[in-house]
């Protein structure tokens, strides 16, 4: 039973820096998407 | 600088699992507590990893508000939240190590307590620099940062100078750990330093490239040609 908290300490660990990583990779991939929009020809007015 | 990258992601790979085979199986089972210990392998790392984040947030907030560099400015936003993030990790590993061996979850002890206000104030720090749009935001949160890092000692030597619910320090402040776990400890440390390292450096090209997209949005704006303006 002990050992069960070991786990969940460890995979709590790593879920948590995870989902950072996720949340970095996601605001990557929008500001990657914003750069792409501002180099398309300029807006029509 | 970019192929250097990958290259360390794969080595701090290694070392991370490297690290984790030793907490788990090498580092010998301590007595009292049998397996459940070996949480201390990603708690007080962790921990460290925290407290030389929040430094590092100190050091370039105090280069930025005497000499206004954004570099300065973008290291103290990185290192301030990946610092947060590995809080979080020791705030979290504690309670479930506590669980088993103290019988509770939580306490309001000297060092649990602190570390949970300090953790609060990082988020605030994080918090005022998502959404204030004022111009002295960095100056404000460089300032708030100053205030955060007094939290860092109070926190470190809370268990020095207070009884607590809190284990007792087992390096220095007269602690005492056993050589191999401390061997193994402080190879966890070296590998959360390695991925802590790793973590900072996306998130502050992330940031890097976040402002060009900003300036580039406003020089847009400014250059844009305005709606019924007469020639």
């Amino acid at each position: 039973m002990r050992n069960g908290y070991l786990f969940a300490a460890y995979a709590a660990t790593w879920i948590i820096h995870i989902t950072y990583l996720g949340t970095i990779v996601a605001r990557y991939s929008r500001v990657k998407r914003e750069i792409a929009e501002l180099k398309k020809p300029g807006l029509r007015s | 600088m970019k192929s250097f990258f990958p290259i360390l992601g794969v080595l701090t790979a290694i070392l991370l699992s490297y690290a984790m085979y030793q907490a788990l199986v090498v580092a010998p089972t301590d007595q009292m507590q049998g397996d459940v210990y070996r949480i201390i392998y990603y708690h007080v790392p962790s921990a460290w990893t925290a407290f030389l984040l929040f430094f590092v947030n100190f050091g370039a907030s105090i280069v930025y508000l005497i000499k206004r560099r954004p570099a300065a400015d973008m290291v103290a936003l990185t290192a301030g939240e990946v610092g947060v993030v590995f809080l979080t990790v020791n705030l979290v590993t504690g309670p479930i190590w506590a669980r088993p061996v103290w019988g509770i979850w939580w306490t309001w002890d000297w060092r649990l307590t602190s570390t949970l206000v300090m953790w609060l104030i990082y988020v605030s720090y994080l918090l005022l620099r998502r959404f204030s749009s004022s111009a002295e935001t960095p100056v404000l949160a460089a300032a708030m940062s100053v205030l955060g890092a007094l939290c860092i000692p109070f926190v470190y030597f809370s268990i020095w100078f207070f009884r607590t619910q809190h284990p007792q320090p087992v390096i220095g402040g007269g602690g005492s750990i056993d050589p191999q776990m401390l061997h193994v400890l402080l190879i966890n440390w070296l590998a959360f330093l390695c991925f802590a390292f790793l973590v900072c450096w996306s998130r502050y090209r992330l940031e890097k490239l976040r402002r060009e997209v900003d300036e580039a949005h406003a020089m847009k704006s400014l250059m844009a040609p305005r709606k019924g303006s007469r020639e």
